[in-house]
């Protein structure tokens, strides 16, 4: 399991709306309503976590899921996303310290 | 249904406010002639109240933001307001003149992460667009505005809003935006001023030009369709509401007065005074739009165009009655469709003889037209 790094990208809205995330991308306009789980990926996507601790951490402490499974859900998930330039991926941790989308 | 009706509909059910318009001022850097508004400053919110403010939006629940004025940008605050917005997450709409936009601020926009910028333009004749506006260049400069930003990879959106003195030049516009490259849409709406000033009516287009419209398939797509009579009234249309105006839409002015839309200008409550989701969950105004039903409009209840009117209850409240029917969607019901409306005929528009073999005389209730 190779460690890939996501953030949540700045051209992007987002609300929590009865514990799921609406995503607008101003890029193209495609608007995307995340479940619970993928709405806690997306959360956690501050740049400097791996995805893997991000699946291990998060997604099965709270949910039952095999992490090999919940991974590659996750991995689809993110590149899905990244193709809409909605989280950016890396395989180096963010430089900066600040969350970009937080004010 | 698409994600954006889902998204309405979940909104609706939890009573969340996803849209809210805020004009930040009300001052403005052109002088059209058809504006409902009048352009003092009477002590607009300060950067810090609309910040606050911005931060209640977002815990509100609030996802698209329109910014707006007046000119929005001729206050020296705006960039840092709507990058405050964007930190929240809000998708932005901003809506301008643009003459203040050159390519700097178009790029700042772009940095923002704006999702749209609407901007009005009335002719693409300089000597019929400035007349409109009172300032000279105004149209080239607007113009010019839309290239930064169509060259900075931004969305725009042309706004023709039409009136007598523009209606020839529709057309032109709609051409205009094609190589421009932004998107066009078109408003033949022109409402009373919010201070209750009627005379902007008098630029109104007149009726048959409104027919023209609806037989344009460049406009509306299939006209047959568009243009076909009402279908049947049901119990769905008697139970629905007419728009989103107060149940998941809002309207905040410069002066953080809240109404239930831009273009219904009933107060509900001042964000200086209490807070936006007090004003939102307890104000009586916003309970009182929210519990109107079609069944409970006394003439339009028993009009054939119930379902597919497209009945503003901010212009009705303007005429005198947010339960009663607005004249100009009146007229737009009947030059679409060639059939009389309810509220023609209890205006006597139309001699009631004459609506018998036009409207759905089944659906009527006689009370409802003969109020005691």
């Amino acid at each position: 399991m190779r460690n890939s790094y996501i953030a949540r990208s700045q051209k992007v809205a987002w609300r929590l709306l009865d514990g799921e995330m609406i995503i607008m991308s101003a890029l193209d306009s495609t608007l995307f309503n995340l479940n619970t789980v993928a709405t806690r990926i997306w959360q956690a996507a501050d740049g400097r976590t791996p995805l893997s601790e991000i699946v291990r951490g998060l997604i099965c402490e709270e949910f039952d899921v095999d992490p090999d499974v919940a991974y590659r859900d996750a991995e689809e998930f993110v590149n899905e996303l990244a193709s809409h330039g909605i989280l950016t991926m890396s395989d180096q941790p963010a430089a900066c310290s600040g969350d970009p989308n937080k004010p | 249904m698409n994600l954006i009706e889902q998204l309405n509909r979940k909104a609706l059910r939890l009573g969340v406010p996803l849209s809210v318009h805020l004009d930040v001022t009300y001052r403005c850097n052109e002088r059209c002639e058809h504006c409902y508004l009048e352009h003092e400053d009477l002590g607009e919110m300060t950067d810090a109240e609309i910040r606050s403010l911005l931060r209640q939006l977002e815990q509100s629940g609030v996802f698209f933001l329109t910014i707006s004025g007046g000119e929005p940008l001729v206050r020296r605050d705006c960039f840092e307001i709507l990058g405050f917005a964007r930190s929240l997450g809000f998708n932005i709409k901003l809506k301008t003149n643009a003459i203040l936009i050159n390519e700097r601020e178009a790029r700042k926009l772009r940095s923002l992460g704006i999702e749209q910028v609407q901007i009005s333009v009335y002719s693409d004749r300089p000597e019929v667009h400035d007349a409109i506006t009172k300032v000279p260049g105004s149209l080239l400069r607007t113009v010019a505005a839309i290239r930064f930003l169509r060259g900075q990879g931004l969305k725009v959106t042309i706004a023709n809003v039409l009136m007598k003195s523009n209606f020839q030049d529709s057309a032109g516009v709609r051409a205009l935006a094609a190589g421009l490259g932004a998107q066009f849409t078109l408003d033949p709406t022109i409402t009373p001023m919010l201070n209750g000033d009627r005379s902007p009516l008098r630029l109104r287009i007149a009726t048959n030009e409104v027919k023209s419209l609806f037989q344009d398939p460049n406009l509306v797509g299939d006209v047959d369709a568009f243009c076909a009579p009402p279908p049947p009234v049901n119990d769905e249309m008697h139970e629905g509401f007419p728009c989103s105006a107060g149940h998941t839409a809002c309207y905040i002015s410069p002066y953080g007065d809240v109404y239930p839309c831009v273009q219904f200008p009933l107060p509900c409550g001042n964000v200086r005074k209490e807070t936006f989701l007090s004003i939102w969950k307890n104000s009586s105004q916003l309970r009182e739009v929210r519990s109107i039903r079609g069944k409970d409009l006394p003439t339009c209840s028993s009009c054939a165009h119930l379902g597919t009117c497209t009945r503003c209850p901010g212009l009705a409240f303007m005429e005198g009655n947010m339960r009663g029917p607005s004249s100009a969607d009146c007229e737009k019901s009947f030059q679409r469709t060639g059939i009389f409306t309810a509220g023609m005929v209890a205006r006597g528009v139309v001699p009631s003889a004459d609506a018998h073999g036009l409207v759905q005389i089944d659906c009527f209730q006689p009370q409802a037209l003969h109020p005691a």
